[in-house]
């Protein structure tokens, strides 16, 4: 049994022009101390995905159904109490933007030791001298000093390393990063995921990493799940889906990265964008923006199948490559005619992928 | 790899990608019928989807329909004749409709106050009926609600309109100069929001005597500073945006720019807030009515009808001054339902912060 | 940015403004037509040395700057002149009046803090359920409801109805006495109904926005009990913001006393006001609409400074 189990998991949410289905039958498994990559476009459903997971979907969006099993248990059967001593204890967060996640009415360290204070029921100055210590792992320098300060009195990237102080302060076993890096700058985006990487190795914790950068992904995940309208289009270990990507999606989301020293002509974009997830397009969801679909793709819903054998698999136990395309399961006429070449390797150490394979527990 | 390589190929780091051909997508036909949703559908109007939602509104709507049931009244309550100096219709009835059960002004001294019983009411035949009874002077109070309607809501609307032509010009004026120009006009704004609606209004009647016009100039020295500062807000961010310093780069005039490019994008909150102030404008000039600074003691405006009828409400006689207050109430509810509802319509989150009332 | 040098650099702001509203107050008489000593003397014809003599005792033989420098000088002292009418000092008048509008006023103020800030916070909290929607309903009723026309109707109810207030305001009782406290809670009620619905909406949206904030979210991320969450992260911060909206409420409640103290024959200075207007004596006009306009410039300075004490933002 993995450590958590999140199986066919379905968020809609109530608007006025319609149901958004957020997630469609979302099934998935991270390990402990595993570190899992969800990539997609921004509407995908990744973020909800996250907030479901710690129960924290605000109005309109609701769990319609599914199991989420944390350590063998149902968060969604949980009563709020249990909830609660989970969440920041044993599953934390680290949201996007740290400068809106910090309460600018109160100070840095407060804002880590309260969560000490509550859940591991430290006093007044155990709390804080944890907090320090937090501070202090996550590379923030003369921490007791800074414990006072507030969020505006600290930097773009200091502010993110002080929500992963909080994310990290109860010694958490899963933490689950949502865009953590978006919102900074290259330099410091490097930094925030080595302190990811290295914090995730020192406490053996697993790391649930959301981001639309396959950049990133690659430099840090050891599995990846490609979100696509909702559900799982593909799902490898990282260095199979890198050198050998077996759905349309995902080879169109890594084409469509910008690189210096391109001497392409033009950037290669996915057409079109994804759908509203109010009305989802019939058969493969992808269909009007793949370039290999055919009529049959409009017809039937592709279901995930081991990328080698063809055969139905299932996405919590398989350890295999798998993939929701037609072309995998022989209804498709035409073939993926896509070829993917790994130019110029510097040598095997340097590469992103060996590299990841290199650090894996 | 065939020709087009250069086209379909991607790297990313050491990793190319090639083959993946989208312009396939382009340029097949629609596999299925299946078309992107509401999100995804544009070129429809901002005002065109707000209408949509305002249509859906029922309680805006609702509003809707008392204001213009109340309008209709107010109109057709008597006979209309155009002033005798108009060309061609002098003197002439224009509208011959007078829904009112009395003439508002027929007084009967003699008996003075009458209250609107049942027996009254359900009297059959129903000679002297008085379905909101009589005032001090025994004039039918629901003919005088109905004609004094012409003043109470003919002022709120002319108030705002001529707000709007003065509020929105000096509000451009500022956000589009800047400088020493939108210091001057709001700085003047700033100290005149200093003072209280009322109080404003008060001190420019003071200055200018009472009357109809008087009245609704005091109400337009005051209701023209939102718009002033709305305008000038919108324009400061709208002047930001690419496409007006493009419209400036090709060389058009400041006024197309203005007209063209950015009163469009700042109109939703001047409706919004227009809207809302009707109500606010008739409640204030009912207020003024009030307290003796509006209209003639004589007049059937709502305000002055509850000022000569203080006394009388004291000493218990309710109809005097309960119905005139409520027609004042059941005006300004139904302009803010549909203000809100605009609102609504145009900021379907709640983004924005509006609200009736006097300051 | 230091609070002090908050303080000092919104005050500075202050002092145009002050400087401005004298002005428009002064510059208010002088935009009327004709000869101001008309008003002084009721249009009546005078003995050119007496003309003369009225006209030195109000500086009408200067040049209007110098008018208005001795105006704001002495004004600035309290001293506003003589009633054209009563022949009194000014500022006799007003402080005999002021400090009834003060009570009335601060019980307004009272109602509305007390009764809107919980209001306001359940309807957020609860936000699009039936308890946001009875607070909805009756902010509707509140906006839209004339304050003299509900000060008409409270009389009519409960002081001629009921007999539990009198009609008339007790003219024998002191300002503190119980008769007359008892007597100013409708016309507190009357003013303080609309600027209720209005700040509890505010409240309302103030803490709804607060609790969409992604600090929220962080405080129940990471597992704090939700009473917690909405005391220490939610409710503080939408009170900072409440103290703003507190200073709408001072404009609002002058306007609206100015017109309930008609309703109530209540001897304030906003029935001060009403009265002279319909006199035109205009040093009287002057010296309290120019005390209301620094009357809303203090308030509004007074909460920007509170704002500015307790946001950590601004005071470190």
């Amino acid at each position: 049994m993995a450590m958590l189990e999140v199986e066919d998991l379905n968020v809609r949410f109530y608007t006025e022009d319609g149901v958004v289905k957020a997630t469609n039958d979302l099934s998935y498994r991270i390990e402990a101390g595993e570190r899992f990559g969800v990539v997609g476009e921004s509407g995908a459903g990744k973020s909800v995905t996250s907030l479901a997971l710690m129960r924290l979907l605000d109005d309109p969006g609701v769990i319609e159904s599914g199991e989420i099993r944390f350590k063998g248990e149902n968060i969604l059967e949980m009563s709020d109490e249990e909830v609660r001593d989970l969440r920041g204890n044993e599953i934390a967060m680290i949201f996007q933007d740290a400068q809106t996640a910090l309460n600018p009415a109160y100070t840095v360290g407060e804002q880590i030791s309260e969560a000490i204070r509550y859940h591991l029921g430290l006093g007044e100055a155990a709390a804080k001298e944890r907090a320090i210590e937090t501070l202090e792992s996550v590379g923030i320098p003369s921490a007791a000093e800074r414990y006072t300060d507030y969020p505006h009195q600290f930097s773009g990237g200091m502010q993110q390393r002080a929500v992963i102080a909080i994310a990290l302060s109860c010694d958490p076993d899963l933490i689950i990063a949502d865009e953590p890096t978006t919102a900074l700058d290259v330099t410091i985006e490097a930094q925030i995921l080595d302190l990811l990487e290295e914090v995730a190795t020192e406490f053996d914790t697993a790391i649930q990493l959301i981001t639309h950068d396959l950049g990133v992904v690659a430099e840090f995940c050891d599995r990846v799940m490609v979100m696509y309208a909702g559900h799982p289009v593909e799902m490898a270990p990282v260095e199979d889906i890198y050198y050998d990507p077996q759905h349309p999606y995902t080879v169109g989301l890594m084409s469509s990265i910008p690189r210096i020293g391109d001497e392409r002509d033009r950037l290669q974009t996915i057409p079109g964008r994804m759908p509203d997830l109010i009305e989802v397009p019939p058969g493969c969801n992808f269909h009007p923006r793949c370039p290999y679909a055919e009529e049959a793709c409009t017809r039937t819903e592709p279901e995930l199948v081991e990328t080698e054998t063809g055969e139905p698999a299932d996405p919590i136990e398989s350890d295999a490559q798998v993939a929701a395309c037609l072309a995998h399961t022989g209804e498709l006429r035409g073939e993926l005619d896509y070829e993917v070449t790994v130019r110029d390797a510097g040598g095997p150490g340097d590469d992103p992928a060996a590299a990841s394979e290199g650090e894996r527990p | 790899m065939s020709s087009d390589t250069s086209t379909t190929t991607t790297e990313r780091g050491r990793i190319r990608v090639s083959g993946f051909d989208v312009d396939r997508v382009e340029e097949r036909d629609p596999l299925s019928s299946w078309e992107p949703g509401l999100q995804a559908k544009e070129g429809r109007g901002r005002l065109e989807f707000a209408w949509l939602r305002f249509k859906r509104n029922r309680l805006a709507l609702f509003g809707g329909a008392v204001i213009a049931f109340m309008v209709l009244l107010a109109v057709f309550a008597r006979p209309i004749q155009a002033p005798p100096g108009v060309p061609l219709l002098g003197g002439q009835t224009i509208q011959p409709l007078s829904l009112a059960p009395a003439d508002p002004a027929a007084q009967n001294i003699i008996t003075g106050y009458t209250e609107p019983t049942l027996e009254n009411t359900l009297a059959w035949p129903p000679t002297g009926l008085h379905l909101f009874g009589t005032d001090w002077a025994g004039r039918d109070i629901l003919s005088r609600i109905m004609y004094g309607g012409r003043w109470s809501l003919s002022i709120g609307f002319i108030a705002v309109a001529v707000a709007l032509l003065v509020g929105v010009p000096l509000g451009s004026i500022a956000g589009y100069y800047g400088g020493k120009i939108d210091e001057l006009i709001m700085r003047f704004v700033d100290m005149l929001y200093a003072f209280p609606f009322i109080v404003l209004a008060i001190a420019v009647i003071a200055v200018l005597g009472r009357g109809y016009w008087e009245m609704i100039l005091a109400l337009v020295a005051v209701g023209w500073l939102p718009y002033a500062r709305i305008i000038r807000g919108e324009i400061l961010s709208v002047k930001e945006n690419d496409y007006v310093t493009a419209a400036k780069a090709l060389g058009s005039r400041d006024r197309s720019i203005i007209t063209r490019h950015i009163l469009p994008n700042a109109m939703a909150p001047v409706i919004v807030q227009a809207t809302l102030s009707i109500g606010t404008t008739v409640l204030a000039a009912a207020a003024l009515g009030f307290i003796g600074l509006g209209l003639s003691p004589a007049s059937a405006e709502w305000g002055v009808m509850l000022n000569v009828e203080q006394d009388a409400i004291a000493r218990g006689r309710w109809w005097a001054g309960a119905f005139p207050g409520l027609a004042i109430f059941l005006f300004v509810m139904a302009i803010n339902l549909v203000g809100d509802g605009v609102r609504d319509a145009f900021d379907p989150q709640g983004d924005t912060q509006q609200s009736g009332g006097f300051r | 940015m230091s609070l002090q040098r908050f303080v000092l650099k919104r005050g500075l702001v202050t002092i145009p403004l002050l400087l401005g509203i004298s002005l428009i107050t002064f510059g208010m008489v002088h935009a009327i037509p004709g000869d101001p000593i008309d008003f002084i003397t009721l249009f009546t014809e005078l003995d050119p040395a007496v003309e003369a003599e009225i006209r030195a005792e109000y500086g009408l033989d200067q040049p209007v700057y110098i008018q208005y420098i001795d105006w704001v000088t002495s004004a600035a002292q309290g001293d506003f002149g003589r009633s054209i009418i009563t022949r009194s000092p000014v500022i006799d008048e007003i402080m005999s009046r002021l400090p009834y509008t003060l009570v009335m006023g601060v019980m307004a103020f009272g109602v509305t803090v007390v009764t809107a800030i919980p209001s306001g916070i359940l309807a957020a909290y609860y936000r699009n359920t039936k308890i946001d929607q009875v607070s909805r309903v009756f902010a509707l009723l509140g906006i839209a409801i004339p304050n003299f026309w509900l000060g008409l109707m409270l009389l009519l109810v409960f002081a001629s109805g009921l007999g539990l207030f009198p009609v008339l305001p007790p003219t024998d009782q002191g300002l503190l006495s119980v008769e007359m406290l008892s007597y100013t809670l409708l016309p507190a009620i009357a003013i303080g109904t609309g600027s209720t619905a209005l700040m509890m909406r505010l409240m309302r949206s103030s803490m709804v926005e607060e609790l969409d904030k992604d600090y929220v979210r962080t405080a129940r991320a990471k597992g704090l009990p939700e009473r917690s969450v909405v005391r220490k992260h939610v409710l503080r911060n939408s009170l900072i913001s409440v103290v703003t909206v507190a200073a709408i409420q001072v404009a609002f409640i002058i306007s609206g006393s100015v017109v309930v103290e008609i309703v109530f024959a209540y001897p304030g200075i906003g029935r001060l006001l009403v009265d002279r207007v319909g006199n035109r004596d205009f040093p009287v006009i002057q010296a309290i609409v120019l005390l209301i306009g620094v009357a809303v410039i203090l308030a509004n300075f007074l909460a920007d400074v509170l704002y500015a004490y307790l946001d950590p933002r601004i005071r470190y």
